[in-house]
């Protein structure tokens, strides 16, 4: 039987300070041109917590509201925030940085992160009030005098700093092993935490027992590991040791910004197979990302949008008769030599697997295709990305003449919607609305949804191919493990009924 | 490869998704990169730059060829937002 959708969390980390220290724009700013205006603008462009919570696509994000609904409110919406906006969604929650930097001390098992005195007690005080940070709580260190941070910065570390004054910092791992250095152990470290933060607020969501989880699949964009083994990984098992899952081994998958989308097949796969139960697909962001577009937005009087760390955590688990099903019998995948025209890459995502399911276009009631926030991708000059995508789709379903070309439009309106991920890579590729579609689909208000994930593997210099997969999921069929009768039942009944029978024809 | 060819034998045709980021990768092999970002920063080549949708390119592609590979976005894209900005640069920038 299927595997089902059978709970989702989403998290965003406020990091304003990562942006202006770890952010690769900013970076590599500071070495071509260490004297720039925009290094000295840049934190003038930076939004207090308060604005990043009250942002409405934000609030999608962790399910504080829909995507229908973040459709209503006008463009830009930046300059259109939601008053009193909580913190804390149906789907998971916007972490302020003090949170996270004590939760990169949580998540390091070597004693590389240090936390100056009076910072790290205010962070364990606020940490104390938080609903799943607190159970972590015995994992903080004691902090440190400034002058242990000044001294560690002066071999190597990486700065952590609040308001621009520095607070903490993260220590190379080793002394001339690039892969270990500050910079990288920091990158993992955010990596890791985002993760951990979106594995407790997927436990929270689903009330699963954290002892029934068997697998957890990490399919971020960092690489752990040291110089013998550059990308070594098991992302997932870091993770999973610190969110508390105690029977679950793990592995990492990594597809650029394909990598969720083909992580949800695999572990669909595993379940269907029943080779595990639970398999957890999770994912924690990235601090190279942070302010990627930061010139352009201020050359446009926009704020630094990208300021957020992503995460998410899917649950996907046996058939329980009621959650949506992947459809793991048809999936697509952008293969080999599939071609790289849009065209070619669309018929290869979208309309391969459907026509092996023996579905169209138009019976796919919503698409989830690459999910940026235009809000940022527009001063960009990088356009709408979920409405392309959208019209791309629609005009294939024109071609295939499923779809008259004056419906274009209204197609685009009625199977997209508006996108609200931020620009993180992985994070707003294909899975932003499985939290979304998942509710939709058991309310009865769609029948389906496809989900598609994209890769520019030439990033990496290894391929010039382009990468891609895809999956349906469904309203259940109604079938589960537990609602079937078992042959021992049936055994019963036939002799139950054999019994009557032989009654019967007694005479009684 | 201006240089090995000589600019005047090179013809760049592109495949942007709309007009300003037709008219950015086309004012890079021109004017120069006016981002500063790449290694085309403050180089001139002049060259001669149309987009794959511009009705001169399109009349020298083989219909089917064209319809497809091009044919789903043709439907898609701008194409008279993308032909101004690349007239546009052109009569600028392109020497040859």
């Amino acid at each position: 039987m299927n595997a089902v959708i059978k709970s989702v969390a989403y998290t965003l980390t406020h990091a304003p300070d990562l942006v202006v220290h770890a952010g690769s724009t900013q970076t590599t700013e500071r070495i071509v041109n260490p004297e720039s205006d925009y290094l000295k603008a840049i934190t003038g462009g930076l939004r207090p917590f308060e604005d990043v919570v009250n942002y409405a696509p934000n609030q999608t994000y962790i399910g504080g509201m829909t995507p229908a609904q973040l459709a209503e409110i006008p463009m830009p919406w930046y300059e259109n925030g939601l008053p009193q906006a909580s913190r804390f969604g149906k789907f998971g929650e916007i972490m302020p940085q003090q949170e996270l930097y004590l939760l990169l001390q949580i998540c390091d098992s070597f004693d590389l992160v240090l936390l100056e005195t009076d910072y790290a007690a205010k962070a364990a005080e606020e940490a104390a009030k938080h609903p799943m940070l607190v159970e972590l709580l015995a994992r903080a260190k004691a902090g440190v005098e400034t002058a242990v941070i000044e001294a560690a910065m002066a071999d190597g570390a990486e700065g952590l700093y609040q308001d621009g004054k520095l607070v903490g910092c993260v220590k190379k791992a080793h002394s001339i092993d690039e892969n270990l250095s500050a910079h990288v152990i920091l990158e993992n470290l955010v990596s890791k935490a985002t993760s951990v933060i979106s594995l407790l607020n997927l436990v929270k969501n689903s009330g699963i027992n954290r002892a029934d989880i068997d697998m957890v699949i990490d399919c971020s964009e960092e690489a752990v590991g040291d110089m013998n083994q550059r990308g070594g990984g098991n992302m997932a098992k870091a993770s999973a040791e610190i969110a508390g899952f105690t029977g679950a081994t793990g592995s990492d998958l990594r597809a650029f910004c394909a990598a969720p989308v083909h992580a949800i097949i695999t572990a669909a796969a595993m379940v269907k197979s029943g080779t595990y139960k639970n398999v957890v697909v999770t994912a924690g962001g990235s601090t190279a990302k942070l302010g990627m577009n930061g010139k352009d937005h201020l050359k446009k009087g926009v704020p630094v949008l990208e300021d957020v760390v992503g995460g998410f955590a899917v649950l996907i688990s046996e058939n329980d008769g009621t959650s949506p099903e992947i459809l793991s019998e048809s999936v697509g995948w952008h293969s080999v030599g599939s071609g790289s025209s849009p065209q070619a890459v669309i018929t290869a995502l979208v309309t391969d697997p459907l026509d092996k399911l023996g579905l169209k276009i138009t019976d796919i009631d919503k698409f989830s295709p690459e999910m940026q926030n235009p809000d940022i991708t527009k001063p960009a000059g990088a356009g709408d990305v979920p409405a392309s995508n959208f019209k791309m789709i629609g005009a294939l379903a024109v071609k295939r003449g499923e779809l008259e070309r004056a419906q274009l439009d209204e197609f685009v309106t009625r199977h997209g919607m508006v996108g609200f991920a931020p620009t993180q890579g992985h994070i707003p590729s294909g899975v932003p609305y499985l939290g979304f579609g998942r509710e939709d689909i058991m309310a009865g208000d769609i029948q389906r949804a496809m989900f598609i994930g994209k890769g520019s593997l030439f990033l990496g210099r290894m391929t010039n191919l382009f990468d891609g997969a895809s999956f349906v999921v469904q309203k259940n069929s109604g079938v589960s493990p537990a609602g079937s009768v078992s042959e021992e039942q049936v055994r019963g009944l036939i002799a139950t009924a054999l019994r009557d029978f032989a009654k019967s024809l007694g005479g009684e | 490869m201006a240089e090995q060819y000589g600019p005047e034998n090179v013809v760049v045709i592109l495949g942007a998704a709309e007009g300003e980021a037709s008219g950015i990768a086309a004012e890079t092999v021109t004017a120069g990169d006016p981002t500063f970002a790449g290694p085309l920063t403050g180089v001139s080549l002049g060259l001669k730059v149309y987009h794959i949708c511009e009705e001169e390119i399109k009349g020298l592609v083989d219909a089917d060829v064209y319809e497809e590979q091009v044919g789903m976005m043709e439907m898609v894209l701008d194409l008279g937002e993308i032909a101004t900005e690349m007239q546009s640069i052109r009569s600028q920038f392109t020497k040859f």
